[in-house]
């Protein structure tokens, strides 16, 4: 398991990058936000890995939980005032 | 193509100054002296399990009411900018859907109890007031997406976030008096090491603070879930 670390932590690390670009370029929102709540997953996935579990508690339950939420929430308020 | 060259320069200097940390970063072979301290003495000291709790909630106590009031004050700051706007005409919506209402029912006593879990435990396991807190408001988040006309009681939530400040406040003072200084946990018996009841006043504070940050976030989404018109 542990001369696998640093391949599963380079390929966790190549996944942000990935999503954080997807987020920034790509044309649908709702992927964007679920791209951005991603970024936030992994990262806590990488706490964890750092052995720093409070910090990925904190990270999946603000960043990647309540964020996304929020985002999906503030989107669905703005396209019914687009409509109304 | 000045500003995107720019850009890259700058792009390559960020790159420069990390790959250097990278290659000049070693491993300590041994916990430094403020580590040490903390390790060693947590749980003779204080008899808290997880050493971050200890260090959030007692040996750097006032840090974490100053990150408390902090919260505080932008919860009241979105209240007080969001009192002002028109409250929202009722007016048809798109219904939510099947699955995210019997989904909701089926999730939120769980999200709830979890939330409670992780702010109960915060001296044995990973997590504490904060995580916990935002784990109850992300289920009061799920309740608003699954019913956005869904009203939360405003004085309810206030009571909730005042009563537990005013307790958290007082608990450190009582430390002051009663023990070695403001927040100190040593207000009540310390215990044996992980068990549930143990670590003095840690659980309590812990979960004043989890029941306040919870109540801050409910109370911030809330009043965004009320306000039609900005």
């Amino acid at each position: 398991m542990s001369h696998l670390l640093p391949w599963l932590t380079a390929l966790l690390c190549f996944t942000m990058v990935v999503a954080a670009l997807v987020a920034i370029r790509g044309k649908s929102t709702p992927i964007a936000i679920l791209a951005a709540g991603l970024v936030s997953l992994v990262a806590s996935v990488l706490f964890l890995i750092l052995a720093s579990p409070d910090v990925a508690m904190t990270e999946a339950a603000i960043g990647s939980g309540l964020t996304t939420f929020l985002f999906f929430f503030v989107l669905g308020r703005v396209r019914r005032g687009d409509h109304g | 193509m000045v500003k995107r060259l720019i850009a890259l320069a700058l792009l390559a200097v960020f790159g420069a100054v990390f790959a250097t940390l990278l290659l000049g970063y070693t491993p300590d072979s041994e916990l430094n002296l403020t580590a040490r301290y903390y390790a060693e003495r947590t749980a003779a000291e204080l008899g808290a399990a997880n050493i971050v709790t200890a260090i959030v909630v007692t040996y750097r106590g006032l840090d974490t009411l100053g990150e408390v009031t902090v919260l505080f004050l932008a919860a009241a700051i979105v209240g007080l900018v969001l009192a002002n706007s028109r409250p929202g005409q009722a007016r048809e919506r798109a219904p939510v859907g099947e699955l995210l209402t019997t989904g909701t029912r089926f999730l939120v006593p769980m999200i709830l109890l979890l939330g409670v879990y992780v702010f109960v435990n915060g001296h044995l396991t990973p997590g504490g007031g904060f995580q916990g807190g935002a784990i109850i408001a992300s289920a009061v988040l799920l309740m608003l997406l699954a019913n956005p006309l869904r009203h939360f009681s405003h004085n309810l939530i206030a009571a909730i976030e005042s009563l537990a400040g005013l307790f958290y406040v007082t608990l450190g003072l009582a430390g002051l008096f009663l023990a070695g200084g403001f927040l100190d946990n040593r207000i009540l018996p310390l215990g044996n090491l992980g068990e549930l009841i143990s670590a003095g006043a840690i659980p309590v504070i812990y979960s004043l603070i989890g029941l306040k940050v919870g109540a801050e976030f409910s109370s911030m989404l809330a009043s965004l879930a009320e306000t039609e018109e900005l």
